[in-house]
C-alpha cells in the first residue's frame, strides 16, 4: 500500500503541474475555437519564448520581469506571423492540409532549435524561497505559475466579455459566415486572436522556464498532452480547459507515483480517449 | 501501346535492373534508399486507404509500432520465426484497430476529433513501449537477436539485394490492393460516408463496418509495413516505429504526393525521402538540425502552394491542356 502522505504530495504537485497545463491550453484553445485550426507547433512557440527568456535572463543578466515581458511580446509577433505567413494562404484548404502545415513549422522549430542551441538542457536559475506545508516541500516556482495562470485566464475571460474586441472574437468562433455577412471583416478578428494566443504561449514559456529545463524537444514533451486538454475541456471552452487541465494533471500525478511517469501520461491519454467517446462535447457540455 | 504504358514498362524494368545496374560504390547505398522508398511508400499507401477518405489518423505509429514489436518480441524472446510471428502482429493490430474504430464509428467521432483520438492512440503505444522497458529495452530500442547467417525463416540476409526485391514485391503488392479498393463498390461506400454519415446511413450503406473495415485494412497494412522495416533494419526503436513523429511523417509524405491518386504516397514518399537523404549527406555532421530544418520548411512551402499533392497538381495541369487544347477543335468541327 502507498503511503497517503506520497499521495497527498502527488495531488498537490498534480495541482501545480495543473496550472502549467492550464496556462500552455489556454492560447492554444483560443486558437482552436476561434480559428478552428488545430496548431500542432503550439507548444513549440512555448519552446522559443523560453529560450529567448534562457538568453535574456540567464546570459544575458536583464532581471527576470523583464525577460516576461520580452517572452510575452515575442510570443504576440510570433502568433502574428504563424496565421499571416501560414495559416492565412491555407484558410479554405482541408483541415488535414492545414493540420500538416502547422505541424511543417513543428519539425523547422524543433530543429533549427536544434542547430541554433543544440539538444543541451538548459534553465533559469532564480533563488526562490523554499516553502514547506506538513513536512511536503512545495515548489514556490510552481505555485507563482499556478496564481498567474488562474490571472491569465480571468484577465482572458474579462478581455473576452467585457470589450469590443473580445465579443467580436466570440461572435467570430459562433457563426464565422454570420459574421462576414454583418460587414465585419474575420481575417483581422484571427489576427488579433493569433496575437492573443501567441501572447498566452509567450507567458507560458516565461513561467515554464522558471521550473523546467528547455530543449529542442520541450514541445513533443507537452505538445501531445496540451490538445487533450483542449478537446477534453471543450472546443473554445475556457473554463472546461481549466478543469480539465486539473483532472489531466491529478491523473498523471497519482498514476506516477502508484506506477511510473510513462504510465502515468498513458492512462492520461486512455482517460481522454474514453472521455471523447462518452462526452464529446467536453467535459463541462450538458448532453443534448 | 499508349506511350504512357511504354513509360511504365520501362520505369519497372529498371526497377527490377537496378539492384544489378554497375553502380560501384554506391550501390549498397542506393539499394538501401530504394527498399526504404518502398517500404515506406507501402506504409504511406496503406494510409490514404483511410485518409482519403476523410478519416485522417495521426496515430498510425501506433500500427506500425504493435507490428514491428510483436515480431520482433517473439522472435527474440521465444525465436518464432517472423514469418508466424507477422501472422499473430497482424492478427494483434486487426484486434487493436477494431477497438479504436468501433468506439470511434459508434459514437461519430470525426473530423479534428478523430485526429486527435489517433494521436492519442500512437502515443499511448509509445508511452507503453517506452514504459515496459524490461522487455522492449525501452526509448533505446531493441535489435532483432541475429540468426548469424542468411536464413530464410529469420528473414535475415546479408545481401540488400533480397530485401530490394522483397520490398518491390510488397509495394506493388500495396498499389494492387490500392487500385483494388478504388474499382470496388466500398470506395463509393466510404466515398458517400466521408461526405455525410447520416445521408450515407439513409440510403442502406452500413457506415460502421465500412468504417471499421477500412480502419482494419489500413492497420494491418500498416503492421505489415512497419514488420518489414523493423526486418530490413534490424533495430526497433518507439521514436522511429511508434508515436507523434512518425505518424506525423507518414501523413505528410502521403499528403505531399497527393493522396487520392494510386502513385502519390510512393511520390510524396520517394521525395521526401530523397529530400532528407539529400540533405544528410549535404551538411552531414556539421550543422545539426540545419538538415530537418530545411526539411519541415520546404514541407510548409509544399502545403501552402501545392494543396493537391505534388502528383495530384502534375496530373491535373495535364489533364487540364488536352482539354483546354480539344475544347477549340470540337467548335471549329
Amino acid at each position: 500500500m502507498i503511503d497517503p502522505l506520497f499521495l497527498t504530495e502527488a495531488a498537490i504537485n498534480g495541482l501545480l503541474l495543473g496550472g502549467v497545463l492550464a496556462l500552455l491550453a489556454l492560447g492554444l484553445n483560443l486558437i482552436f475555437g476561434v480559428i478552428d485550426i488545430v496548431w500542432i507547433a503550439y507548444v513549440d512557440l512555448v519552446m522559443i519564448c523560453m529560450y529567448a527568456v534562457y538568453f535574456l535572463v540567464q546570459v544575458y543578466g536583464y532581471p527576470m520581469w523583464l525577460g516576461g515581458i520580452a517572452s510575452v511580446a515575442l510570443g504576440a509577433l510570433l502568433g502574428v506571423a504563424v496565421h499571416v505567413l501560414i495559416i492565412s494562404p491555407i484558410l479554405s484548404s482541408a483541415p488535414v492540409n492545414q493540420l500538416l502545415a502547422t505541424g511543417g513549422l513543428l519539425f523547422f522549430l524543433q530543429s533549427f532549435a536544434t542547430f541554433l542551441w543544440t539538444t543541451d538542457h538548459r534553465s533559469v536559475r532564480l533563488t526562490l524561497p523554499r516553502l514547506e506545508i506538513l513536512d511536503m516541500p512545495i515548489s514556490v516556482a510552481r505555485l507563482i505559475a499556478f496564481a498567474l495562470a488562474v490571472l491569465a485566464m480571468l484577465g482572458l475571460y474579462l478581455f473576452l466579455t467585457r470589450t469590443y474586441v473580445g465579443t467580436a472574437i466570440r461572435a467570430v468562433s459562433q457563426d464565422r459566415e454570420a459574421m462576414s455577412l454583418m460587414g465585419a471583416n474575420p481575417q483581422r478578428v484571427y489576427v488579433v486572436t493569433s496575437a492573443v494566443g501567441g501572447a498566452m504561449a509567450g507567458l507560458a514559456g516565461a513561467l515554464l522556464i522558471i521550473q523546467y529545463a528547455v530543449h529542442p524537444f520541450f514541445g513533443a514533451a507537452f505538445g501531445p498532452i496540451t490538445f487533450m486538454i483542449c478537446v477534453l475541456g471543450g472546443l473554445g471552452n475556457m473554463v472546461g480547459a481549466f478543469v480539465a487541465s486539473f483532472v489531466m494533471s491529478e491523473v498523471i500525478a497519482i498514476s506516477g507515483v502508484i506506477w511510473s511517469t510513462e504510465m502515468g501520461y498513458v492512462i492520461a491519454f486512455v482517460v481522454f480517449i474514453v472521455m471523447i467517446f462518452v462526452r464529446p462535447g467536453g467535459i463541462l457540455a450538458r448532453r443534448s | 501501346m499508349t506511350p504512357a504504358r511504354i513509360v511504365a514498362g520501362a520505369v519497372l524494368t529498371l526497377m527490377v535492373a537496378a539492384p544489378f545496374l554497375p553502380l560501384g560504390v554506391s550501390r549498397e547505398y542506393t539499394i538501401h534508399v530504394l527498399v526504404q522508398i518502398f517500404i515506406w511508400s507501402f506504409i504511406g499507401g496503406a494510409w490514404s486507404l483511410m485518409g482519403r477518405f476523410g478519416l485522417t489518423s495521426l496515430g498510425h505509429g501506433a500500427f506500425l509500432g504493435i507490428g514491428a514489436y510483436t515480431t520482433t518480441l517473439l522472435w527474440n524472446f521465444f525465436g518464432l520465426t517472423p514469418w508466424l510471428g507477422a501472422v499473430v502482429a497482424m492478427l494483434v493490430t486487426a484486434v487493436f484497430a477494431v477497438v479504436v474504430a468501433y468506439p470511434c464509428s459508434r459514437f461519430q467521432v470525426v473530423g479534428h476529433y478523430f485526429g486527435l483520438v489517433t494521436l492519442a492512440v500512437g502515443e499511448v503505444i509509445r508511452l507503453l513501449i517506452v514504459a515496459e522497458r524490461d522487455w522492449t529495452g525501452g526509448s533505446l530500442g531493441v535489435t532483432v537477436r541475429p540468426a548469424g547467417h542468411d536464413s530464410v525463416l529469420a528473414m535475415q540476409f546479408a545481401d540488400k539485394r533480397v530485401f530490394y526485391y522483397a520490398a518491390f514485391v510488397l509495394w506493388l503488392a500495396g498499389l494492387l490492393i490500392w487500385w483494388r479498393l478504388d474499382r470496388s463498390m466500398a470506395r463509393s461506400a466510404m466515398e458517400a460516408i466521408g461526405e455525410d454519415e447520416t445521408a450515407a446511413a439513409s440510403v442502406g450503406i452500413r457506415v460502421s463496418r465500412f468504417k471499421i473495415g477500412i480502419t482494419v485494412l489500413s492497420a494491418v497494412l500498416t503492421a505489415v509495413g512497419g514488420i518489414a522495416y523493423a526486418q530490413y533494419i534490424s533495430y526497433v526503436n518507439p521514436d522511429t516505429l511508434a508515436g507523434i513523429g512518425v505518424s506525423l511523417r507518414i501523413v505528410f509524405a502521403v499528403v505531399l504526393g497527393g493522396m487520392y491518386s494510386l502513385l502519390g504516397p510512393t511520390v510524396g514518399t520517394a521525395l521526401t525521402i530523397a529530400l532528407a537523404e539529400y540533405l544528410r549527406i549535404l551538411f552531414g555532421l556539421k550543422f545539426i538540425g540545419m538538415a530537418e530544418t530545411i526539411y519541415g520548411f520546404v514541407l510548409i512551402v509544399f502545403i501552402i502552394f501545392l494543396p493537391a499533392g505534388i502528383y495530384g497538381s502534375i496530373r491535373d495541369l495535364l489533364r487540364r491542356r488536352p482539354a483546354a487544347l480539344a475544347a477549340p477543335a470540337g467548335t471549329t468541327a
